[in-house]
């Protein structure tokens, strides 16, 4: 204990010597999580569109009006007859042009099927494909207020099918919801992985370490004395990156805040014995700086449910993503932070983060003590 | 007195390198002992093995009675070791360090407090403690890096090339402070290439080639001279007088020393009319001729020429050769095993 406690306290001391380091390490995940959140976005508005509207009638209005009075779509431009649409979507001016032909209205009035031709740019398939759910839901609407209007002499209000989807834990579907626990994890991995990685690489590179080896410095005192500081810096760029989230993409923690520390701590202490694991891999810290970024930072983004969900991708690359800790952290971190879930129902994750911190922390003594026969 | 280190038929191997080749001898407590080699000799190696950084490929040894390989840790609490890098930390304090190095092995309160005094003023650093150490000269990091060595009072010191690249008053004042040890009954293991130092070794061992050439006092080693005369000659041009002298039978050695050529001649007086007669008819004059108390440079050299003209496993040993200057002359850095590799 006294040990660690020495390895600990030079370790802090050395990260005190060199300020910007430390700041990089507590700043540096908000800063990502600022860049990250802000491009990071999933969701679609202010679409532009282009409208031809060859009817101009008080229901063709109507119906544009629909469109353009949501945030979804803007108006971008009122296109005459005979428009070019192609070079319209190639100079990106308009992402989606809706065309309401000639008849619209006397169609409409003559209780028969208006046509009206939605055009596309799918060149973002992703965009185009959120954007036309929501046409189509617009129009589903519209239908069913003229319908409504037809009927409303005759039948009153009633409509077959009311149907109302509510949609939990994140009402307005906001992507920022769901990827700010995604980057958190992300985040997190990344800074206990490599601040741990280049301790270690330090010491080598240094000369420091032999000193180490010579002293009666068991695995236990060293690897812990190393993780111990850094653990308390990542706590605070922990805190750092939730105030953040909170104030500015309006991340509300809905569960226990014990919890999420207990979750959280965990995961920490995986990231850092995994940087310990590299650094006994790797000699110089630039080394061990590619090494850990790489190992840390894409199985968090990639392989974790992040960004893509485990259940869609190739079932060889699901069971690969057991080995990555986010992908249990992630799990807990939404559950706690949207739903309001408490740890009581994560047993499982718990377990697995605990079985890799064990695994990884063996494999890291093992590889020290081999290099030392 | 009891062995302070019996080593026994010590090997190492690196691949298909020999970097230590069946070493054996004893160091008793409380002696100097010194290690003397080249260039790769295998020295830096042993040390390491003895400290337990690295294993024994064959051959078994023990320092303070512990096994190197089965009681390492028994071995380690017991030890001070020091490398010719100066492990310290630099962006620490002179204090942070020794508090540190004092913290890891296990001493705290008042008794860590009482050892990093006693460290301060050994090392002659009161007043320096707040100094960050990367800023200290050579000098001053050499002695921090002792001091934080045998802060746990060892009872015997591992010392790796401690006085690489300082300069020779740092030197001087350091051999002060391993002299000081040793009357404490610490017994002190040095390694060196600067033969100099050699001097203040109770007794030494000459390396070469991972092979141990000798082994004794420095009074000893001298020995092999009794019967053979060492002449330094002076002469105009030395390098053709070298050339000349080495292909007499007579001359038993010849090297360059400085501006000097340095013979071992069976006797003083036939040798000196001999060498005055070749120099005079090569037209190399005026030329001198003296004995000389030899060094223990011309016993390293005659030693090693002894081996490396049988074996010659390394280029820039074998036969008669001219060297750089005579006193200090460093050997080079041992280029060996792991610490030098991972630099």
């Amino acid at each position: 204990m006294r040990k660690t406690w020495a390895v600990a306290l030079k370790e802090l001391r050395q990260a005190f010597r060199d300020p910007l380091s430390l700041g990089m390490l507590i700043a540096l995940p908000t800063f990502i999580l600022l860049l990250y959140g802000y491009a990071l976005n999933f969701d679609v508005k202010h679409v532009a569109l282009a409208v031809q509207d060859r009817d101009k009638s008080q229901e063709s209005r109507d119906l544009v009006a629909s469109f353009v009075n949501t945030p979804y779509f803007d108006l971008a431009a009122d296109l005459d007859a005979g428009a070019d649409f192609a070079r319209l979507t190639e100079s990106r001016r308009a992402r989606a042009i809706l065309v309401i032909p000639e008849g619209f209205s006397r169609e409409l009035a003559a209780g028969r099927t208006a046509d009206v031709q939605m055009i596309l740019d799918g060149a973002d398939a992703n965009t185009a494909s959120i954007v036309l759910s929501y046409a189509t839901a617009i129009v589903a609407d519209a239908n069913v207020r003229i319908l409504r209007a037809a009927m409303g002499s005759t039948a009153g209000t009633i409509v077959p099918i009311d149907y109302q989807p509510r949609v939990w834990y994140n009402p307005e579907l906001k992507s920022t919801h769901f990827l700010v626990p995604g980057l958190i994890g992300f985040i997190l991995m990344l800074t206990a992985v490599v601040s741990t990685a280049l301790s270690i690489a330090r010491e080598k590179e240094r000369g420091t370490m032999e000193q180490l080896r010579v002293a009666p410095l068991g695995s236990g005192h060293l690897l812990f004395g190393k993780t111990l500081p850094y653990l308390g810096i990542s706590a605070i760029a922990t805190v750092l990156i939730l105030v953040a989230a909170r104030i500015l993409f309006g991340v509300v923690i809905r569960g226990p805040y014990l919890d999420l520390a207990i979750a959280t701590f965990l995961y920490l202490v995986d990231g850092l014995l995994f940087g310990l694991f590299i650094s006994s891999v790797s000699h110089t810290q630039a080394m061990a700086f590619q090494a850990g970024t790489v190992t840390s930072m894409l199985p968090a983004i990639l392989l974790s449910g992040f960004v893509f969900p485990i259940r869609s991708m190739p079932e060889v690359l699901q069971y690969v993503t057991y080995l990555v800790p986010a992908r249990y952290y992630l799990v807990i971190l939404r559950g706690i932070i949207l739903k309001g879930a408490g740890l009581g129902q994560f047993v499982r994750e718990l377990a697995l983060l605990t079985v890799y911190g064990v695994v990884v922390f063996a494999l890291a003594s093992v590889l020290r003590r081999r290099k030392e026969a | 007195m009891a062995p302070a280190v019996t080593i026994s038929r010590l090997t190492k191997r690196f691949g298909a390198f020999t970097a230590v080749d069946d070493l054996s001898l004893t160091v008793s407590e409380g002696e100097v002992f010194g290690f003397l080699g080249s260039n790769g000799a295998g020295k830096s190696t042993a040390i390491r093995m003895l400290c337990g950084l690295l294993a024994p490929t064959w051959g078994s040894a023990r320092v303070l009675g512990f096994d190197i390989v089965r009681q390492s840790e028994d071995i380690k609490r017991n030890i001070g070791y020091m490398s010719q890098r100066f492990s310290l930390y630099e962006d620490l304090t002179v204090a942070q360090n020794l508090r540190f190095f004092g913290g890891v092995y296990g001493l705290r309160g008042s008794a860590l407090q009482s050892r990093v005094r006693w460290a301060l003023e050994m090392a002659g650093l009161e007043g320096k403690e707040d100094l960050v150490t990367g800023q200290l000269a050579g000098g001053w990091k050499q002695r921090l890096a002792l001091a934080c060595s045998v802060l746990h009072q060892p009872r015997i010191v591992f010392l790796d090339e401690p006085t690489g690249g300082v300069d020779p008053i740092s030197r001087r004042s350091f051999w002060n402070l391993i002299d000081e040890m040793a009357g404490r009954g610490v017994t002190v293991f040095v390694t060196t290439h600067y033969l100099d130092e050699a001097e203040h070794c109770d007794r030494l061992a000459l390396m070469h080639a991972g092979k141990l050439v000798a082994l004794g006092t420095v009074a000893e080693l001298k020995e092999v001279f009794a019967e053979r005369a060492v002449v330094e000659v002076g002469c105009p041009r030395i390098i053709e007088a070298l050339d000349e002298l080495g292909k007499e039978s007579w001359v038993l050695e010849a090297s360059v020393f400085g501006t000097r050529i340095h013979l071992v001649v069976d006797a003083y007086e036939a040798g000196r009319a001999r060498v005055l007669d070749l120099l005079a008819r090569a037209g190399n004059v005026p030329a001198q001729v003296e004995r000389i108390v030899p060094s223990l440079e011309d016993v390293f050299i005659h030693h090693i020429e002894m081996r490396g003209d049988t074996e010659n496993r390394r280029t820039g040993e074998s036969g008669k050769r001219g060297n750089g200057e005579s006193e200090n002359r460093r050997t080079g850095d041992e280029q060996e095993g792991e610490g030098a590799l991972t630099r």
